[in-house]
Order: C-alpha cells, then structure tokens, then sequence
C-alpha cells in the first residue's frame, strides 16, 4: 500500500506538468482560435446571401458529422499523403479549433438570433453599420445568452484534449500512459489523471459561474 | 407653436408590398417645419410602415422620402438599405417597445450615437445628456439599467435618445401602445412639451384624444392609402370621409 501512495505522489507533479504545459494551453488556444472561426460560421449561416449560409451549414454538418478521433487523424495522418506533414501540436490546435468551431457556430448563431431585431433596428437608427451594431449592441447581450452552453465546450473541450495523445502529444493522459507503461498500475494513474481533469472543470466551473454573475447585473432580479 | 410654411419633408406616392400583401399603395404627405402630424388608421392600414419608411428602417418598393436641402431617398425595388440610411441623418425615431439597449446604463443608451457614430465632443454630449434626462424627470436614474426602469422611464429615456441624435424631424412609432395605462399620461406629457417647443414630429398613434390636443395635421390611412388629412380638430371632430367617421366613432365608443 506505501508504495502505492509513493507512486500516487510520485507521478502527481509529471501529470500535472502535462497538464499545465500541454492540456491546459491546448484547450486555451483550441478554444480561441475556434470561437474566431465559430463567429465567422454563425455569422454566414445567419447570412441572407444563400452561398455563404450554404457554406456554414456543409460545414457545421461535417463537424458535426464525423469522429473528433477521425478529424484528428485525418489532419495529423492524412494530411501527409497530399504533401503536407504538421507537427502533433499544430496538428491538435487545428483540429480542436475548428471542431469547436462547428460547435460554437450554433451555440453564437442561436444566442445571436435570440437579441430582439429591434436591437438592430436602433442601432440603425443611431446611425450605426451592421458590423458596429454588431459588436457594440449584439454581441455583449448573446454573450450573457451564449456562456452556459460555451463553457459546456469548454470543458468537453479539455477533456477531449486527452484524444491529442493519440497523435503523439504529451499531455497529461500521455503522460499517465507513460508512466503505466514501467509500472503497470494503471488503476491507479488513470483515476489520478482523472481527478485531475475532474478539478480543472470544477474550477471552470467556478470561473463559469462568476463570469455569470458579472454579465447578469443588467438584468432585474 | 404654430407650423411654419416651410416644408421638412415630402412623402411622395410611397408604395410597399410585403409578398402578396400591398401594405402602401401610394402614400402622401407633407411635414412642415414645427409641425405636428398624426398618422391613424386602423391595425394593418400601414401606418408603422410608412413611418418606418421615413427612416430607411424599411425599403418601400417605389416612391420618395425627401428632406427640404436634402437627403431625399427614390426607392425603387432595388435599392440597399445603405441607400436609403441617409434619412437618419435628420430623424430620429422613438419605438412603440422603446428598444433601449439593456446592457448599457441610462445614460450610455442616449450617448452611445452621439459620441461614437456622430463622433461630437463627448464633456458636451454627456452635459447635454444629463440636461435631457433632468428635463424628462429622470436625471437620478442616469446610471441605472433600463431594467430597472418603468415602462413609463424606459419610453422617455427612448425621447431623450432620439432628441440627443440632434434631429430636425422626431419620428414616433405607438410611443404608447406598450404601456400600462397609468403609464401613458407621463410619456404623452413629454411628447406635448416638445411639440409646444416647436419640435417637427410625425406621430403614429391610437391616441385620438392626445392627437387632437398636440397635432397640427392628421392623416387617417385605411388600407394602404392616405383617405382624408386635414387639421386635427376637423378631420378628428368632423371627417367628411365616412371611413374616417367610422373609425372615429369606433375608437370614441369602443362599447
């Protein structure tokens, strides 16, 4: 049982290292970049112009369409075969972003469609453009309606985080693979990893919750 | 104040369909410099749309918005709604469901155009602001969230918006309508003083009393077209028209 304990400690720091230089910043840039490319989706499906909303619904569709493993593989494994080799990292953020860009284009284009067309129109008639309504007027109230389900991504986000190991990235679960690979306890460094993953969502959570409250004080209680 | 025989702005055969449905079937009319004019008409004679016209909120299919030294809209089927934003430049409108912007204060919502569209010097934008607000009785209410406020604030922070945009002509679409009827006396209130102050205003209204107290003209719309206009007092008190007679006698006498 001692040794047991030795190795729960021993391997605590070398997870949770994977975890502040590989997990954690994967999730974080992933995430970014794919909210950019979310908006830009949502904005087009949103579109009148029938092409662009075209393109944001076949792209939505094969996010959503296929494996987050497969997307993953067929950057990191596939892409090679047409001349173009990317590095596991790059590779992951490509393939996070624009999964989560598929995602989160819903989530925006709903949370943007659920401000009142009377937003817009005022904004119009204070002589705003479409694009200056947008990110003064909009934007700041879907926010409010867009994080609960944001964060949920967020947080399916860094645990699939875990799926980059599978295409050589070190973070935290590659790291626990690594170490039951010598010690065979693989009980033991699995539930670790997991318990570690389990406290950064707790404190997403919390952040989630605080973000909340901060963007609720305009709405009467 | 009485209107003066300057015209503002022109309305000139003003043609909108919605689909099948025609909604404006050539509307005219002319808004002189201090004038008060009332649209009526019943639910569905198009009145908001052509008011909306007015500010390039809506596209009409055919006929002409112009501003006495411009800017003066043609609409034609084609034409972008970009074309027709010019109007905005001297109007300003006051919504039926005040629309006021919920993520921003009281007084964000009425300084937001002036000092980051209009780009006006903002120690004089936030003066003149706090001057509205006090007027309209809601100077300690500058911070607060429309949220916060009454229907009956919320509607003159909406006037206090629209005056901060400086406009020559104040376009108001059912200031009331959305009200609580203990609520509307205080916004029609701040309505009749800014047409005393010789404010140009067009006023879509249910509010027969209140047009016959504060308008000059009223136009009584069914339909789609301009049935009968004339001053207040005689098209509300006496319209030679038998719609207009209808329709009057319907709002008097609801029962």
């Amino acid at each position: 049982m001692d040794s047991n304990w030795q190795l729960l400690l021993d391997s605590l720091w070398p997870l949770a290292k994977g975890a502040i230089t590989a997990t954690i910043p994967l999730a974080l840039i992933s995430f970014i970049v794919g909210l950019v490319i979310a908006l830009f989706i949502a904005l087009m499906r949103i579109s009148k112009n029938p092409v662009l909303s075209a393109i944001g619904r076949v792209y939505i569709s094969i996010i959503r369409g296929t494996p987050l493993l497969v997307q993953l593989f067929v950057i990191f494994y596939g892409m090679p075969s047409l001349g173009i080799t990317i590095d596991p990292w790059p590779s992951a953020i490509i393939a996070f972003s624009l999964n989560i860009g598929g995602y989160a284009a819903e989530i925006i284009r709903a949370a943007i469609l659920s401000v009142p067309a009377g937003q817009w129109e005022a904004g119009y008639t204070l002589g705003m453009s479409r694009t200056r309504s947008l990110y003064r007027l909009i934007l700041p109230q879907a926010t409010r309606v867009a994080i609960p389900p944001l964060s949920n991504s967020f947080i399916s986000l860094v645990k699939d985080t875990s799926l980059a190991s599978t295409i050589l990235v070190t973070e935290m679960f590659r790291k626990a693979q690594e170490i039951t690979a010598s010690t065979y306890e693989f009980m033991l460094l699995y539930c670790e990893a997991a318990a570690i993953y389990w406290i950064i969502c707790l404190v997403l959570s919390a952040l989630q919750n605080s973000v909340e409250g901060r963007l609720e004080k305009y709405v009467t209680k | 104040m009485s209107p003066s025989n300057t015209t503002l702005l022109s309305v000139d055969s003003l043609h909108k369909a919605f689909g099948e449905n025609q909604v404006l079937k050539g509307i005219d009319f002319t808004v002189h410099s201090g004038e008060v004019v009332a649209l009526i008409g019943p639910s569905g004679s198009g009145k908001t749309t052509a008011l909306r016209c007015l500010n390039g909120l809506e596209i009409a299919d055919s006929g002409t918005v112009g501003f006495d030294g411009g800017p003066s809209v043609s609409f034609e089927a084609k034409t972008k709604p970009k074309t027709a934003q010019v109007l905005r430049e001297r109007s300003a409108m006051v919504f039926q469901g005040h629309h006021l912007f919920p993520h921003l204060t009281v007084l964000q919502n009425v300084t937001v155009g002036p000092i980051e569209v209009q780009k006006r010097a903002k120690d004089q934008v936030l003066a003149e602001a706090r001057k509205l607000l006090d007027r309209v009785g809601l100077a300690a209410k500058a911070d607060a969230y429309p949220n916060s406020l009454s229907g009956g604030q919320q509607q003159r922070v909406g006037i206090v918006r629209a005056l901060m945009q400086q406009p020559d002509l104040l376009l108001f679409d059912e200031p009331t309508s959305a009200l609580d009827p203990e609520l509307v006396g205080e916004v029609l209130t701040v309505i009749k003083e800014l047409a005393q102050e010789g404010w140009s205003m067009v006023l879509v209204t249910h509010e027969l009393a209140f047009a016959r107290d504060v308008a000059d003209t009223v136009v009584f719309m069914d339909g789609g077209v301009v049935v009968e206009t004339g001053p207040a007092a005689q098209v509300l008190s006496a319209p030679t028209n038998p719609r207009t007679q209808a329709f009057v006698q319907r709002l008097l006498h609801p029962f």
